[in-house]
């Protein structure tokens, strides 16, 4: 198991390494001068001489990536132009919003995902089966941002049940916080719900049709014993990964949740500051999203070999 | 009994695509999803011919109003026939779905043929550079790249197909791993064949069917990914008609014009759905295991 962490812990350094170099070379890609793009309406040469040597955008790119990778790695991920307050500070404050919202996500389509996949399973070739299925192919071709917009106009718009848009802290107001946050959690959700009513489905077919689950049933167990304890069990060891995973996953589909929601987390923070040209915003929040995405994806190996007692050794 | 044994002579002669269309067409789901494509794909080509009003023409007298006989999706907030902006809609769509896939395809399978078959070092280095790239969530990527590109629906299928590249990259070389032990490609080194002929002749033919089953998929991928971007304002600029753009006006008038969000919504789901199950179609049809 040491061996295993060591081993992963390694893998992490090249990685992180050349996320950090696509991240940083991506500034590179844009057409012209970036001092011109910083400088917005101001056309001094002066100015642009001042801005060129601030940012070192005067120096060749790996010492610029040098620096910018030496201020990162001091927590120092550069301010931003348009709100002039250090990147990390505007992380941290949107953060919080983001991980709420995914993290309800999470629960939603967890309860709803696996609930589906195993009755699916249990019934399948029935009506349920059927229903299933096409819930989730649905799930999955649904744009998230069309499902929003079209919850808004059912829920705000046309019944007046739950605010159109806006975010509460839930420690300032727990249940408010709630109503403003259920529909953009279930709209997040939607997606990986369907992915994960496809992996239950299948993981439970195969446990369902395993040697354990057939003695299981020969020792005369009731029916939801069988299910519930022997199948699911079994068929759920890979979901706990699947479920890690997705949470990288969820970061990225808030963007798009949080823009149709107005809520200001991270989403729209990365979106304000790709319209307002503002780079040093957008180069941190990508890069730790996929930090986060990477530690994750670490994490749920980790809790693969721990839950799979196959593999511990 | 005779009919039988011609019958199976027949199937035993048959050539895998015409085995794999076969299988495809047996199943009904997948037959929809084809049959939708191809209605959308000649909808995007014939749009001037469908279409009954010039899609960017505003008209000032009919400005949001609902499905009627005369505009049968209604007007957007400036007077736009939204069925003919739906039907243009479909060509920044598919364009994107079918380019930004061509892109990943183009450059994720030579890089993963290099990866499976040029030796460990190339192996390792692209690997990491694959890893880094799948680290980035895959529309924070595209946005990333979109935004540093510049606005247009040709940088939006850039930044997808770049961004779908490491998914067409670590598939070829997970194909090529398995395959490049088989008999024929180890004959095929032993007649003195040099490696780039191998990757070429003997490898891609016998990877194809997974490629082309996640080509198909990451369409429908790409088709939110650029409805996504558009929506956002970094895809298709206005007043050229995207179904992701007219979502970003839709939201604005939920309240009194809520038809504006429905349409093109419905074109995208309708879209996306298609590719996802001509996917999964092609995906048991090309299953070797179920031959």
């Amino acid at each position: 198991m040491l061996v295993f962490l060591a081993k992963r812990l390694l893998q992490l350094i090249p990685t992180l390494f050349i996320v950090s170099v696509i991240i940083f070379g991506l500034q590179q890609l844009l057409p012209g001068d970036p001092a011109l793009a910083m400088a917005g309406e101001e056309r001094d040469p002066q100015v642009l001489e001042q801005i060129r040597r601030q940012y070192r955008l005067d120096q060749p790119f790996y010492i610029q990536y040098l620096y910018w990778v030496g201020g990162v790695l001091s927590g120092n991920l550069g301010e931003s132009m348009r709100l002039k307050e250090p990147v990390l500070t505007l992380i941290a404050q949107k953060f919080p919003v983001t991980l709420q919202l995914a993290l309800m996500a999470i629960v939603i389509s967890l309860t709803i995902g696996i609930t589906a996949g195993i009755m699916s399973a249990v019934k399948r070739d029935t009506p349920i089966d059927y229903a299933v299925n096409l819930v989730a192919l649905w799930g999955i071709s649904t744009p998230n941002f069309w499902l929003g917009i079209m919850l808004i106009f059912l829920f705000a718009v046309h019944l007046g049940w739950l605010p159109a848009s806006g975010y509460v802290s839930p420690f300032q107001d727990f249940w408010l916080s709630m109503q403003t946050t259920i529909l953009p959690a279930f709209v997040l959700g939607n997606s990986f719900a369907a992915v994960l009513m496809r992996h239950t489905r299948s993981a439970m077919l195969q446990a369902m049709s395993s040697d354990y689950v057939r003695t299981a049933r020969a020792k005369g167990l009731a029916e939801r014993v069988v299910v519930l304890k022997h199948a699911m069990r079994n068929a759920l060891t890979p979901i706990v990964t699947l479920g890690a995973l997705e949470l990288g996953t969820l970061l990225s589909g808030a963007v798009l949740t949080e823009q149709v929601f107005s809520i200001p987390g991270f989403g729209k923070l990365i979106v304000d500051s790709v319209f307002n040209r503002d780079y040093a915003v957008v180069q941190g929040v990508t890069l730790i999203t996929a930090t986060t995405y990477i530690l994750l994806n670490l994490l749920a190996d980790i809790a693969y070999v721990l839950i799979n007692p196959r593999l511990r050794s | 009994m005779a009919v039988a044994h011609a019958q199976v002579a027949e199937l035993n002669h048959e050539s895998p695509t015409a085995r794999a269309w076969r299988r495809l067409l047996r199943r009904k789901s997948a037959v929809f999803g084809l049959a939708v494509i191809t209605l959308l794909v000649l909808i995007a080509v014939l749009a001037p011919l469908i279409a009954p009003f010039d899609p960017t023409q505003q008209s000032w007298t009919a400005i949001r109003k609902p499905p009627s006989l005369q505009h049968w999706f209604g007007t957007d907030e400036s007077g736009r026939d939204l069925f003919s902006r739906v039907i243009f809609g479909a060509r920044a769509s598919l364009l994107a779905g079918v380019v930004s896939i061509s892109i990943a395809l183009g450059l994720g399978v030579p890089i993963g043929l290099l990866a499976g078959y040029g030796g460990r070092w190339m192996d390792a280095v692209i690997g990491r550079i694959t890893d880094a790239m799948l680290a980035i969530p895959f529309l924070i990527l595209a946005i990333a790249l979109a935004a540093f590109l510049g606005p247009s629906l040709q940088n939006a299928m850039i930044a997808i197909g770049l961004t779908a590249t490491p998914i067409f990259v670590r598939l070829t070389r997970g194909q090529v791993m398995a395959v490049k032990v088989e008999d024929y490609v180890e004959a095929a080194r032993a007649v003195g064949n040099p490696a780039r002929r191998i990757a070429i002749k003997h490898i891609l033919p016998n990877i194809l069917p997974a490629l082309i089953v996640q080509a198909t998929i990451s369409i429908a991928t790409a088709i939110i990914a650029e409805a996504s971007l558009s929506f956002l304002g970094l895809g298709q600029q206005p007043p050229a008609p995207s179904w992701g753009s007219m979502l970003n006006t839709a939201q604005r008038f939920l309240t009194n014009a809520p038809w504006m969000a429905v349409w093109p919504g419905l074109a995208i789901f309708l879209a996306v759905l298609s590719f996802n199950i001509l996917g999964d179609g092609l995906r048991d049809a090309l299953d070797p295991k179920e031959r």
